[in-house]
């Protein structure tokens, strides 16, 4: 059950990690960014209930809140990038080259 | 009255550091009584002591006045401390007096030049380092007027500095007279190290005491002071650095390259003398350099055709001639000779400078001619000098000093006939070139044009410098017993089939030989144009020391520096910048700007960590 969970959040955040790297919609991005921290909510959640702690479940409350307040400073990142390039590809942002 | 001493240095150098900082806004008027006045103080208070040291000699004949202690290091205790015996009093009395008057002269002399009160910082400070070095109760307050006078030389040699040419004769006569000042340096530290003290009387005390006659230590010692004495009084095989010395200003060239710097080598040895009586062989080298030195340079004086080379040459030529009195143990002959030297060598350069400056800076003398009626002050004074220097018999101050010279190198037992007969062929050679000058310069039919005429403040030195020439022999006795209370006496053993008076009467016979044979030369067939035999070449070209020099030293050491232009110990320096160098480029490559790779880096980094983490 509790190994079910670790796996289940293991998936997740490969599979966000692999959503970040893959993809180049910067929003597709920052979608698979959330992916990645409710991976880890996940693990916390399931770590907590494997020691019967509050700690876990807290924790994820403080991730959630820390997302929301990410979502929108990125959103406000988004807007002014497309304002910017006019399209939405983060590897068109690439001007800080070595 | 004898503790005024520490003013002798003090007022000139005092004056150096006024004209120095203030020079160039003060007027020229107060610039020349300042500087001019320092010195004529400065004499003022020789002239005072040494009357004082005369009617009341102070016990031992010496008097030391310590002024403040200057180092304290692990025994090293040197003070700042002025000795005054007999040989330093004659020499701060000629040296002050002698510097007096050639500062009266450069009043006038460089009234028209820029950098008036920058000569007249120079020159000041040059006497106060020059006295300081005669005064210095301690070897190394003697070495800091040594350096001074060395820096001063460089400087005043330099003093026209917009044509490199006199750059060049200035650096070329600082660095061969720090070959000799490096061997000074090494010689101070040996006597430091084996006798612990630079304070001069208690060093030859101790050295005498301790070491044994002709041991290796008293050698070495000897042999690096003399080393130093070498190079700043211009003897083989140093002796290149003085001929090319007279690109400085005329005043300078009497003052330094004539009548004071260039003998502090003689009173180095003069002072260190029990140092070179416990190593015969060295003062044996020191008459052999004198010797060698005074014919070679009168040789070279035979074949110039610049007014003033001619008299570098015979300064050269006259020191040789106390060297070789040194090297027979006849130090107040020396001394004598050192200062008679000093007025009439004075007294040349001056009237020299006269002409030169008549004539629109015209050195060579082949140009000149018939100056006799045009420039009488400088012809008569000109051949008062010149006989002193050649020897006039009798009548003029060289003559009593060189036939002291000649008689002590035959009857002294460290004397040989050798010496002797080199001595009496230098005066032949002295009398010919001095009087080939003369009559260049002053007979024959008129070279160029004479453009303008000395003023008093040039008149003057020379009139005075004149008198002293002739004058400065005769108390030739009372001089040299006076100075039996600061160096010992010469005592006569052999005699030979010679008796004094015999040895001045051949030396006289060779200045008239000499002087017949210029007349014969120079004067009845008016030569005109300079011979330009392989010999003559060879003479003009000082026995070709200075081809021999550039060819064994200059041009190697060159040639090693060109090789070495980008200096083999930078290359590492300059290797580490480049790995850098490399490393930033690798490592900028993947900057690659784009946001992704920087996601999979941190990701992977992530994953790598963990992983460790985990499994290590």
């Amino acid at each position: 059950m509790i190994r079910d969970g670790f796996i289940l959040a293991g998936i997740l955040f490969a599979l966000g990690t692999a959503g970040v790297l893959v993809r180049r919609n910067i929003i597709f991005m920052l979608m698979s960014i959330e992916v990645m921290l409710n991976a880890a909510g996940l693990a916390f959640i399931v770590a907590g209930a494997r020691w019967s702690q509050p700690d876990g479940q807290i924790l994820f409350l403080f991730i959630l809140s820390m997302a929301a307040a990410e979502v929108s400073v990125g959103l406000a990142l988004v807007l002014r990038f497309y304002h910017q390039y006019k399209l939405l590809d983060a590897d068109a942002a690439n001007k800080m080259r070595g | 009255m004898l503790t005024l001493v520490w003013l002798v240095p003090a007022i000139p150098f005092g004056s150096a550091l006024i004209l120095a900082t203030f020079g160039p806004r003060l007027p020229r008027k107060v610039i020349a009584v300042l500087g001019t006045g320092a010195i004529a103080a400065s004499c003022a208070i020789s002239l005072l002591i040494a009357s004082e040291f005369l009617r009341n000699p102070p016990s031992g004949n010496a008097f030391t006045q310590v002024l403040w202690r200057w180092i304290d290091v692990a025994g090293f205790r040197p003070n700042v401390a002025f000795y005054l015996d007999a040989l330093s009093l004659i020499m701060i009395v000629v040296v002050t007096f002698v510097a007096f008057l050639i500062h009266l002269y450069s009043t006038e002399f460089m009234a028209e030049d820029d950098g008036y009160s920058r000569f007249f910082a120079y020159m000041n400070l040059f006497v106060a380092s020059m006295v300081t070095l005669v005064l210095a109760d301690n070897l190394l307050l003697l070495y800091l007027g040594w350096e001074g006078v060395g820096l001063c030389s460089y400087l005043l040699i330099g003093f026209w500095y917009r044509d490199p040419v006199n750059g060049l004769a200035a650096r070329k006569a600082f660095i061969v007279t720090r070959i000799g000042d490096t061997a000074l340096s090494i010689g101070l530290f040996l006597l430091f190290t084996n006798l612990g003290t630079l304070r001069i009387q208690d060093l030859l005390q101790r050295a005498s005491m301790q070491w044994p006659q002709n041991s290796s230590l008293p050698i070495a010692a000897a042999a690096l002071l003399l080393g130093g004495a070498v190079g700043k009084s211009a003897q083989l095989p140093l002796q290149t650095w003085l001929p090319d010395a007279m690109a400085g200003p005329t005043p300078t060239s009497a003052l330094i390259h004539a009548a004071t710097m260039v003998t502090a080598g003689v009173y180095l040895i003069a002072r260190t003398h029990t140092l070179f009586e416990l190593a015969r062989p060295v003062q044996f080298i020191v008459a052999i350099i004198g010797a060698a030195t005074l014919l070679l340079a009168g040789f070279s004086a035979l074949a110039q055709r610049d007014i003033k080379r001619v008299l570098a040459y015979s300064t050269m030529s006259q020191i040789g001639y106390m060297f070789l009195a040194l090297g027979v143990g006849a130090w107040t002959a020396a001394i004598f000779h050192f200062m008679t030297h000093a007025f009439f060598k004075a007294l040349l350069f001056l009237a020299a400078g006269i002409v030169i400056n008549a004539l629109h800076h015209e050195h060579d003398m082949f140009r000149m001619g018939g100056l006799r009626r045009e420039l009488p002050l400088a012809f008569w004074t000109f051949l008062i000098g010149g006989s002193a220097l050649a020897g006039l018999p009798l009548i003029t101050a060289g003559a009593y000093s060189k036939d002291l010279i000649l008689w002590d190198e035959w009857s002294s037992p460290l004397g040989a006939p050798g010496l002797w007969a080199a001595g009496v062929a230098g005066v032949f050679l002295t009398s010919l070139y001095t009087f080939r000058l003369i009559f260049l310069v002053f007979f024959g039919r008129q070279g160029t044009e004479v453009t303008s005429r000395p003023g008093f403040a040039m008149q003057l030195p020379v009139w005075i410098l004149a008198v002293l020439s002739i004058a400065a022999g005769f108390p030739g006795r009372s001089i040299t017993r006076f100075l039996v209370t600061a160096l010992p006496g010469t005592t006569e053993t052999t005699h030979g089939f010679l008796s004094e008076t015999r040895s001045g009467i051949i030396a006289g016979l060779m200045f008239a030989a000499g002087l017949l044979l210029a007349v014969f030369l120079y004067l009845r067939p008016p030569i005109r144009q300079p011979s330009t035999s392989a010999l003559q070449r060879l003479w003009q070209a000082d026995w070709g020391f200075d081809w021999i020099y550039d060819r064994a030293f200059v041009r190697p050491v060159v040639w090693i520096s060109n090789l070495n232009k980008n200096d083999i110990v930078d290359s590492f320096y300059d290797g580490i910048a480049a790995t850098t160098e490399l490393a930033y480029r690798a490592l900028s490559r993947i900057q690659t700007g784009r946001m992704r790779w920087y996601a999979a880096g941190i990701a992977a980094g992530s994953a790598l960590f963990i992983a460790i983490a985990i499994f290590l």
